[in-house]
């Protein structure tokens, strides 16, 4: 339906030496009627872009385009953008039936009660519902009124922020089941976010890796999942579940690194202190202590970066680009 | 809501309090009707006279009967001090959602604003304003009224910003609701029952203010009375006529206690009931290990809490020395009260109740004689038995040094010296990892991340010589790569020093990969028991099969879609008859909702799927 | 978190700049509590002085008085002059005694200070104690009914303000069984009554919180922690437990002692105590605003140190404090 677009969109928290840039710079296309999937561990910055684009965190720095069109958030008027949230206990109005909850999302003019009936069974629950209050519902069925309300906002972009963390292991599959089939049909545009590799696997188009504030590495799912170019989604790959395997992956070289701190994050590649290719094992690699990959990113493959990714040559008047491996780094 | 409020009248405080109140109202309405009479009639005959027939509380320095002018005083009391509420009430509920309503910069002034008054206590305020709005009924009403408003205002910010944190609040704004109705629509039915509740009590409190000011002077003006004025001009004869200062004073304390202890009442019929019940605890007999290489032996293991629920119902297991045993199950499922029951760690009223528990061959159940077998016991846990918490940001003391918290231990059971026992923790530290292990042991735990606190949890079971570690989901609070670490981490003491490892989880894909054996719980019973080898391929329990196919990884199929279990969890106070899982089992049978099965040959299912079968249940391919 | 930013010391080190910052917010409440007292007098509708000499004054002898005053200046310059005034402890005279605002404070302030103070020690005594003790036996629930008389006798108890308490203590144990004096202040005897109706009220209170808030420190996971060490009971109590369960009793023992400052205004009334309380009621009464002002000023000083003090023994205690507020 509509293309959203991240442009240089920076977000800021506190002033002074407390100061702390959630989101730095970040550069993201959602394309129209695709998934984009958004990983990243806890503290890279992947809830606050998702708040910026709904307009609950101010920017810093940059724009958030829709179809071209720097999005505004004016308080009490419709959103073209919908979202879900990880809790769904604490999603909806434990003061209002579920019915309201979906109606109050609706644009104006809307045939209410029809439509609350119908977004209802879309999302498989029984019309009866209507006049439940969530704590009647149990966590899979409240993140299923959820998804309505956000679709009964009639959406041009919807946002999942780690939908199905909080649920239980066996209620999270209908959850995706129920995200996946809406998309399609609906064809929504959506930026999915979760800290489950697999499961943006399974659902996105494609995916951004997200470090620190910063995308490291983006590109169409089966590309950047199978042929990762950033050592950090290397590291996101290898912790994630593989069917049947029965032994943890052997340890990496810098395996007992702490995590960095988002206050101060490192200079040059902000991954250096934990990276298996860095300079802490190769000590010829200094440039990556003072050279910030992200300058150069675009004439990488999957815009990763690292200074030691596969290059992209675009070759004048080819159209799609060549891809041409630059380097044959030992990644 | 409103059954909740009706169960609250029904406890016997809730409906003492509910009848008090309701009897100094209708006093406050009727008693000037119908006493006022009385009350006012000059009795010259009997001037400052103490209790009599006729009089029963005596009269005043103008021979009025004290007795009904008390009654008739309730109005003046009650209504004055309920139009003070009013005022602080509105007043307060104005500054105190001004934030959600005025946005950032004016929100920020009103919080300002009640920071300061709030600082002050009340009755400095109702003094300040007493001169402002002068002496007498308005001024105080005025007064006390405005000077109640800061500690409402507070109260409304705290509860405002309490729910303006959660994410309805997020949707609502991201669904276009605009800030009047948001605060009308969602902030103010979800903050009401405290608002009211504290509004009750504050009525109580300002009528006691109230009788406070017209006590010195400042309220209630002649020929008006209240119960404040009467006890101040009475306060003086107190030697020869005390009737008249205490009966104005008892009825201001009766009348503040209705509203008090209504509100009271309410509040804690509101809140969260913390059931009750006695801390007993059946003495197994004493059996002896079986297996000299047990660490830990479990044999018909039951948790229950008063209701009754028993959430865990007969878990049997036995880990061995050097094995690494993982406890998979949903939330509900029992697994981390097996791992707390095993501990020693359920708190009253929490009962457990086991055929055998033992642990190295000692048992863990049951009252012991002597005192000394007592410390001997808690030695051994206190050195060989290690515990590893799900949340390490809150699992630490977060006013004591991670040093001092890991040497703790090691000086109360080991009897190591305060230095000693330090350089132990430095040392188990720097075995857990731990980066500038010397640095970091006199350092606070808000210091440290997430992982390095688990690392240090860990090390703090290592400062004795444990024989078994239980880690209750040691890494869910943890980032994905930082998890590994952590698993590696117990992966390697295990291998170095041999040491059992009870390892629970909610994710079956953590277990396989580091566990040597997995037992799958579900309503409180463990449902299967196999080797991790065997899971992706042997598993023959329904519910082992559909937890493995529910849960994405990177070789799920991408073009179908995912395996479901139907229904939820079982609550663990509505059991069924027969087979927990039935409900939502596609292979169960009338025989499953009848009989529960038992774990016979590692299996606890009437219809086990042969692992020909397997196939067919999960298309990924690798 | 090692810090190798150079940044000014100011912002960095925390103590100095919790320090500064503190005593920022001390100075703004300060100047309020100033501003308040000086309007005070011109928010009063009507004219204070003719207000205070009453109607039959003559008008010369108003004017003079406001003159006197300074209330025929533009109201900024009374400001300046109050502000210039206050900096050089000069208070104003009252217009009842003549005598200056100063003095009246210096004479009676110390009554007030004794009795709020030896009131505060006497509830921190008996409610810190008692409190940990309740929260201690009552845990998970344990003799519900032991629990139930607590709560309701400290509900009661913390219900019945100070004034009314003051009337009661004196009618038994000074008009009925004649054991202390029934007001005035000299022998230690004539402590006890006033003392203990400032304190009992608080302790109630106090006691309650102490209890809820060790019950809720005992469900920690840090608790559950120190129990899987295997402590003995005491040292999970006693070094695990009330360290944490101080912080609230600390907040709220700060502001029940800024209320007591308050309350001694009530029951030095009933007492005829000779403080500050005393002087504030009657000059109120007498419309004598100097003094009134320089009364508001003393209390609400007393108030605002008491909460400083309390700020600072919380960042102490707390590793956590500073960070946490910034």
């Amino acid at each position: 339906m509509s293309e959203l677009r991240f442009d240089d969109v920076t977000v800021r928290f506190g002033r002074g030496g407390r100061a702390l840039t959630a989101v730095d710079g970040v550069d993201l296309t959602v394309p129209s009627g695709q998934v984009v999937g958004l990983v990243g561990e806890s503290g890279s910055g992947k809830s606050t872009l998702a708040r910026a684009a709904v307009g609950l965190a101010e920017p810093a720095g940059g724009q958030i385009l829709l179809d071209g069109v720097p999005l505004r958030h004016r308080p009490g008027a419709r959103r073209p953008l919908q979202m879900v949230f990880q809790d769904p206990y604490s999603s909806l109005d434990p003061r209002m039936t579920v019915g309201d909850s979906i109606a109050e999302a609706m644009p104006r003019g809307a045939r209410r009660r029809d439509e609350v009936v119908r977004l209802l069974e879309l999302v498989g629950l029984d019309a009866d519902r209507v006049s439940a209050y969530p704590g009647a519902l149990s966590g899979g069925q409240r993140q299923r009124v959820a998804i309505a309300r956000a679709v009964a906002g009639q959406p041009d972009v919807l946002i999942a922020d780690e939908i199905t963390s909080a649920l239980d292991v066996s209620i999270q599959g209908t959850v995706l089941n129920l995200v996946r089939t809406l998309q399609r049909e609906l064809r929504l545009s959506m930026l999915f976010i979760s800290h489950n590799l697999a499961v943006v696997r399974y659902v996105s188009d494609i995916v951004a890796v997200m470090y620190l504030g910063r995308i490291v590495e983006v590109g169409p799912a089966r590309d950047v999942l199978g042929n990762p170019q950033h050592p950090y989604t290397k590291e996101l790959l290898a912790a994630a579940p593989r069917r049947g395997s029965t032994a943890l992956p052997p340890p990496d070289a810098v395996a007992d690194a702490e995590p960095a701190d988002p206050h101060h994050p490192p200079a040059g590649c902000r991954f250096h202190p934990r990276c298996p290719v860095g300079p802490l094992i190769r000590t010829d690699r200094e440039h990556c202590l003072t050279l910030d990959p992200t300058t150069e990113a675009d004439h990488r493959l999957h815009r990763a970066a690292c200074h030691h990714a596969a290059g992209v040559l675009r070759a004048v008047g080819s159209n799609p680009p060549v891809l041409m491996e630059l380097k044959e780094d030992s990644l | 809501m409103r059954t909740r409020w009706i169960a609250v009248l029904r406890t016997p405080v809730g409906a003492g309090a509910g009848l008090l109140l309701l009897g100094v109202l209708l006093l406050a309405v009727f008693a000037p009707v119908l006493w006022s009479h009385q009350a006012n009639a000059i009795d010259t005959d009997h001037l400052l006279q103490g209790s009599s027939a006729q009089h029963w509380l005596g009269t005043d320095n103008l021979g009025r009967d004290i007795f009904y002018r008390v009654l008739v005083a309730s109005r003046t009391s009650i209504l004055l001090a309920l139009l003070a509420t009013a005022i602080a009430v509105v007043t307060g509920l104005a500054l105190g959602s001004a934030p959600a309503i005025l946005g950032k910069r004016g929100g920020r002034a009103a919080i300002a604003v009640v920071n300061i008054a709030v600082a002050f206590p009340g009755l400095l305020l109702a003094l300040f304003f007493a001169v402002v709005f002068g002496v007498g009924a308005k001024g105080a009403v005025l007064a006390i009224g405005f000077a109640g408003a800061p500690s409402f205002a507070r109260l409304t910010q705290t509860l405002v910003a309490g729910v303006a944190e959660r994410d309805f609040i997020a949707a609502a704004r991201i669904a276009g609701v605009g800030r009047f109705r948001m605060l009308v629509r969602h902030i103010l039915p979800n903050i009401a029952e405290p608002l009211v509740v504290n509004a009750t009590i504050g009525a109580g409190g300002t009528l006691l203010a109230f009788a406070g000011l017209s006590f010195i002077g400042l309220g209630v003006q002649p020929p008006a009375y209240d119960w404040g004025r009467m006890l101040g001009e009475s306060l003086s004869g107190i030697y020869v006529h005390p009737a008249a200062a205490l009966a104005p004073g008892v009825a201001v304390v009766i009348a503040g206690l209705a509203f008090n202890l209504f509100g009271e009442a309410v509040a804690k019929g509101l809140g969260v009931q913390v059931p009750r019940a006695r801390w007993t605890s059946r003495t197994p007999e004493a059996v002896p290990a079986r297996d000299s290489d047990a660490v830990l032996v479990v044999e018909d293991l039951q948790v229950s809490f008063p209701g009754p629920v028993t959430p865990v119902r007969g878990v049997s297991f036995t880990i061995r020395k050097g094995e690494i045993v993982g406890l998979v199950g949903e939330s509900g499922s029992g697994k981390s009260l097996t791992a707390l029951a095993v501990a020693q760690l359920i708190e009253p009223p929490g009962q457990v109740t086991a055929a055998e528990l033992s642990f190295l061959g000692a048992p863990l159940l049951g009252r012991l004689p002597v005192r000394s077998t007592a410390a001997t016991r808690r030695r051994l846990l206190g050195t060989s038995f290690a515990m590893v918490f799900q949340d390490p940001m809150t699992s630490f003391n977060p006013t004591k040094r991670i040093g001092v918290q890991l040497a703790e231990g090691a000086r109360e059971h080991q009897g190591l010296s305060r230095r000693a026992a330090m350089n132990r923790a430095i040392d188990r530290l720097r075995a857990v990892r731990v980066p500038a292990a010397e640095r970091r042991a006199h350092q606070y735990p808000h210091e440290f991340s997430g992982g390095m606190r688990q690392r240090a949890m860990i090390g703090m079971g290592l400062m004795g010589t444990p024989a078994l570690i239980v880690a209750d989901e040691p890494t869910t609070a943890l980032d994905v790569t930082v998890q590994r670490q952590v698993l590696r981490l117990l992966e390697t003491i295990r291998s170095e020093d041999d040491v059992a490892v009870l390892l629970i989880s909610h994710d079956i894909s953590v277990v396989a990969e580091i566990c040597d054996r997995v037992l799958v719980m579900y309503a409180g019973r463990v449902v299967e028991d196999l080797p991790a080898t065997e899971l992706a391929t042997g598993a023959r329990h329904p519910y082992t099969r559909a937890l493995l196919a529910a849960v994405p990884d990177l070789d799920t199929a991408l073009d179908e879609p995912l395996a479901v279990i139907p229904g939820r969890p079982v609550d663990p106070a509505r059991l069924p008859d027969g087979c927990a899982f039935a409900a939502r089992c596609s292979f169960a049978s009338d025989r499953c909702r009848t009989e529960d099965p038992v774990l016979v040959d590692q299996v606890a299912c009437w219809h086990p799927q042969a692992q020909a079968e397997y196939s067919s249940f999960r298309t990924g391919q690798r | 978190m090692t810090t190798t930013v150079s940044a000014p010391v100011l912002t960095t080190h925390p103590w100095l700049a919790f320090a500064v910052r503190r005593l920022g917010r001390l100075a703004g409440s300060v100047l309020i509590l100033v501003s308040a007292a000086f309007l005070m007098i011109h928010l009063i509708p009507g004219d204070p002085v003719r207000g205070a000499l009453g109607p039959a004054a003559a008008q010369s002898l108003v004017d003079a008085q406001r003159a006197s005053l300074g209330l025929d200046n533009p109201l900024w310059q009374q400001y300046v002059d109050f502000l210039h005034h206050l900096v050089t402890g000069n208070l104003g005279t009252s217009i009842t005694t003549g005598l200056p605002v100063s003095d009246v404070i210096r004479d009676r302030l110390p009554a007030t200070v004794e009795l709020a103070v030896a009131a505060f020690l006497v509830a921190m005594l008996i409610a810190v104690p008692l409190g940990l003790a309740m929260g201690v036996l009552t845990r998970g629930g344990r003799r519900p009914r032991a629990e139930l008389g607590f709560t309701s006798t400290a509900v009661v108890l913390a219900a019945i303000p100070e004034f009314l308490l003051a009337v009661g203590l004196v009618y038994i144990f000074a008009v009925t069984l004649h054991w202390f004096p029934v007001a005035g202040r000299g022998s230690v005897a004539s402590y006890v009554l006033p003392v203990l109706s400032l304190a009992i009220g608080p302790a109630a209170v106090l006691a309650r919180i102490c209890r809820v808030e060790l019950l809720a420190v005992l469900q920690t996971d840090y608790l559950r922690t120190a129990r899987a060490k295997r402590l003995p009971a005491a040292a999970v109590y006693l070094r695990h437990a009330l360290p944490n369960a101080a912080t609230a009793t600390i907040t709220v023992g700060g502001l029940l002692l800024g209320g007591m400052v308050a309350g001694t205004v009530l029951v030095e009334n009933v007492f005829g105590w000779p403080g500050l309380g005393s002087t504030i009621v009657s000059s109120i009464i007498a419309k004598d605003y100097p003094l009134v002002q320089g009364v508001v000023l003393v209390y609400g000083v007393g108030v605002l140190l008491v909460n400083l003090a309390v700020d600072v023994i919380l960042a102490l205690l707390d590793p956590r404090s500073t960070i946490r507020e910034s």
